[in-house]
């Protein structure tokens, strides 16, 4: 009796709380988690505002800087949003149709994910640069940035489209045709509606990376400032000037603008699928 | 039509966007010959730079597989304050530039960082292993968890309630409930790891000091292949290496792709 | 089982890092982008010497300016054979190369060379002279300043053409401005220029002389001028305090200036500081050549040019920089 009491004392889930190693081994790896991540990035923030506050903006507020910030924003809006268009095509053709082949290309879509930065852009810049095979140069342009931005930021919208794509019932749409509607229409008013959320996603995940790229949009790039130094380029060339402080402070601007997009981008979702039920 | 139409489009974007670049690295690199190839990767620097990039990777996934779990489980079923601040921690090394990931290590650990002292004491973290160890560490953290996490929430706690009550121990409830759950989610996570090690550039460049056979890995190496060396197909040797296990990652990851219920 | 799966990681991190550590017999250098090569050859024949043999070296190649950061912030070295006297006055600062690295008989100076035009195969652009860079339609590649050393060799033979041609010192820094709005990408290192180059950006590229060499070796199809009026370079190495610890980093220090390692150097390009060299070589002689201390032109040392010109926020050429995104 005595033990059933006990037994029926001890709370429910007091043992799956602890599957995985309990408080001792959650303890360890917030550890590593403070170590790795969280100590590396309070050096940073310190370094950043080391010289006061005014530094630090004076710092973050460069021409350079700025235009560099400039540049990094509208490149990955440009970025997101051609994501958003193609993605989502080429996720509807991965789901919705048929065609030899179609297996191998869909596998091929988690190449940038998988494929070193600095590779694709060494051969973005041999393809699409001064010597290149199809007459086209671009390189050293904001253009052949893009080009770079667009490789590695590939699968995102594809990845994030194509699951809700496939769970998709496609009864309403039968049945919008079936009453005259026109694809494209039926496309606009039926199926866009229920992918926003995703492609929203798949542009969220987008536009950080782009923010950020750096292997592959380097060499591409050019080292020009205020025409297409991007902000990651611009922050290395600030580590090796031996300009630590500005550096700090520029990547503390630039991980506070992207972390407030993000944001930003997550409330619009959730505001655009408020009356949604899922 | 407009099947075709659509059709065109994507391919169209896919084949100039990834497949010519992607199929132009292995057509440079075996434009002079399987010799020559051969030769660029087989000097000791870039056997060394494969070692090395390898040695890193081996070190860090399995830490961050295992530190992956953990954090899933405590994510979803830990009952902490602080979870949502947790979530966005682990998010963090995504939405991070590389540069930034590099340049923090940096400060912390060159000279006058707050662990700057460290060196001095022998302990050779920046322009040696443990720093490029530290930043791969970095940048591959969210994976394996992220992966974890839905697939936690999505099974629930029934079975290993139920397998609670009727006496098992916490670590067997995990070793026979829990891990077989989840161990597809882990698998496709380690593998997204595992890329991640490889292929990362900017954040190890920053702490490498390219010392030539000492601190270069494999992109690195490309990199200065081709910027310093003038040995550009050295770099396409040296790259093909890197998209052949990047093919091999895009294999497995549709082998061990999260199956839909 | 995890637990020791982390241990056994811990075990291989330190073994590791004490692997990386310098064994005994282990010389680090550390030098600019551009001698690769050359340091390549001399340490190898340096292996072969009685005072060398066994050394293990460990070599790392960046931009200078790059460089010198990175040893300041902790990176091993032993030498230092940077591009110009301020990277390696920015490691004395720091305390980490003794105040008088240069005092020895070449005033630490280990090889020369000039600053020259690169242009592609037969010239179309007709480039010439100084006032060709600034001529509409042609793109000059010259290195980020801040960051390469080879970038402010460049420059100041910009600028010191301007001052030999007679232009007054206002003029020069005009001449700069000009300069400037001509290049539309700046590599972060000598190295970095000339692939870009050779990839076929630009129509002229400004570098030193042993990289013009060197192209032809590699087989880019490009030629190179010297300008009449044009810049001594004078590159030096330094034995930093650690190195001083080390014979076998002293050993090699002294070696640099044996007749075997400037044959050496003079077979990549450079030109050879030492005398009894330099008579077997017939290196083109400009006949406007004036170096860094030709107070006449406005160059009065590597230590008052370097604050004027490349001061990170006031120096002339921060100042063009700004201007230039306008």
């Amino acid at each position: 009796m005595a033990t059933d009491a006990a037994a029926l004392r001890r709370p429910i889930g007091a043992a799956t709380s602890r599957v995985g190693g309990g408080a001792l081994a959650r303890g360890v790896a917030m550890g590593y988690l403070s170590i790795v991540v969280l100590l590396p990035l309070a050096a940073l923030v310190w370094a950043s505002r080391s010289g006061g506050l005014a530094e630090f903006w004076s710092q973050a507020t460069q021409p350079e800087a700025l235009a560099a910030l400039k540049l990094t924003l509208g490149l990955a809006a440009v970025c997101a949003l051609v994501n958003a268009f193609f993605g989502t095509t080429i996720a509807w053709v991965l789901v919705r149709d048929r065609f030899p082949g179609r297996g191998l290309v869909d596998a091929v879509i988690d190449l940038p994910f998988a494929l070193p930065t600095i590779v694709a852009g060494l051969t973005l810049l041999a393809l699409y640069g001064p010597g290149g095979p199809f007459g086209i140069d671009v390189a050293f342009t904001r253009i052949g940035t893009l080009f770079a931005l667009l490789f590695v930021t590939l699968p995102f919208v594809v990845r994030a489209v194509q699951p809700v794509l496939l769970e998709l019932d496609q009864e309403m749409e039968e049945a919008a045709a079936s009453l005259g509607a026109r694809s494209f229409a039926v496309f606009r008013r039926i199926v866009f509606p229920n992918l926003l959320p995703a492609i929203l996603s798949g542009v969220a995940l987008a536009f950080a990376r782009a923010i950020g790229e750096f292997g592959a949009v380097v060499l591409i790039s050019g080292n020009l400032p205020f025409k297409t130094e991007v902000s990651s380029v611009y922050i290395f060339q600030q580590v090796e000037s031996d300009n630590g402080t500005g550096a700090a402070a520029v990547s503390v601007l630039l991980l506070l603008i992207s972390l407030a997009v993000l944001v930003g981008i997550g409330a619009f979702r959730r505001w655009r699928t408020r009356h949604d039920h899922v | 039509m407009s099947r075709w139409v659509l059709r065109f489009t994507a391919l169209g974007y896919l084949t100039a966007l990834l497949l010519v670049p992607v199929g132009f690295v292995f057509y440079r690199a075996f434009s002079d010959g399987l010799v020559h190839a051969w030769d660029a990767v087989s000097s000791g620097r870039a056997v060394h730079a494969l070692e090395l990039t390898l040695l890193l990777t081996a070190i860090t996934v399995p830490v961050n597989t295992i530190v992956g779990i953990i954090l899933a489980l405590a994510l979803v079923r830990g009952r902490f304050p602080g979870r949502g601040l947790l979530n966005a921690v682990v998010d963090l090394p995504l939405a991070l530039s590389p540069v930034v990931v590099g340049l923090a290590l940096y400060l912390l650990y060159g000279r006058g960082g707050w662990l700057g002292g460290l060196a001095e004491h022998g302990i050779k973290v920046l322009f040696a292993v443990p720093g490029m160890v530290l930043a791969t560490m970095f940048v591959s953290l969210p994976f394996v968890v992220r992966e974890v996490v839905p697939v936690l929430r999505e099974i629930g706690t029934d079975q290993e309630q139920a397998a609670e009550t009727l006496g098992a121990a916490p670590f067997q409830v995990f070793r026979r409930i829990t891990l077989p759950a989840i161990r597809w989610a882990v698998a496709y996570g380690v593998v997204l790891t595992t890329a991640r090690c490889i292929g990362e550039f900017g954040a190890v460049s920053i702490v490498s000091g390219r010392i030539e056979g000492k601190t270069e890995t494999l992109p690195i190496y490309v990199q200065s292949q081709y910027a310093f060396d003038f040995n550009t197909s050295g770099a396409y040797a040296a790259s093909v290496v890197l998209a052949l296990i990047a093919v091999a990652t895009v294999v497995l990851l549709r082998v061990f792709q999260p199956k839909e219920h | 089982m995890k637990i020791i799966c982390i241990a056994l990681i811990g075990v291989a991190l330190l073994a590791g890092s004490a692997a990386g550590a310098a064994k005994s017999g282990s010389v680090s250098l550390v030098a600019y982008s551009t001698p690769k090569d050359a340091y390549g050859k001399i340490i190898s024949s340096f292996q072969k010497t009685s005072a060398g043999g066994g050394t293990d070296f460990s070599q790392s190649y960046g931009a200078s300016g790059d460089q010198a950061r990175a040893v300041a912030a902790g990176l091993n070295a032993d030498l230092v054979a940077l591009s110009l006297d301020p990277d390696i006055n920015l490691l004395v600062g720091k305390g980490l190369v003794p105040k008088n690295w240069a005092a020895n008989s070449h005033r630490g100076i280990v090889s020369d060379s000039v600053v020259v035009f690169v242009v592609r195969d037969g010239n179309p652009k007709k480039i010439k002279g100084w006032g060709d860079l600034i001529k509409p339609g042609v793109q000059v590649i010259t290195p980020n300043p801040f960051t390469s050393g080879g970038a402010r060799w460049n420059v100041m033979a910009a600028y010191g053409a301007q001052r030999r041609a007679g232009k007054t010192d206002k003029q020069a820094v005009q001449y700069l401005y000009k300069f400037f709005r001509h290049v539309p990408v700046q590599p972060d290192s000598a190295r970095a220029a000339l692939q870009i180059f050779a990839q076929g950006k630009g129509d002229v590229l400004l570098t030193y002389e042993n990289e013009a060499i060197y192209a032809e070796k590699k087989g880019v199809h490009t030629q190179y001028k010297t300008p009449k009026a044009t810049l001594l370079i004078e590159t030096p190495v330094a034995l930093t305090k650690a190195g001083l610890k080390k014979p076998a980093a002293k050993a090699f220090y002294k070696y640099l200036w044996s007749s075997t390692a400037q044959k050496a150097f003079a077979a990549q390009g450079y030109r050879p500081v030492v005398k009894s060299v330099a008579k077997g070589y017939k290196f083109y002689k400009p006949a406007g050549l004036f170096t860094i201390n030709t107070t006449k032109l406005g160059l009065n040392g590597w230590t008052k040019v370097n604050r004027r010109f490349f001061h990170l926020q006031k120096g002339i050429v921060a100042k063009i920089e700004k201007s230039l995104g306008h």
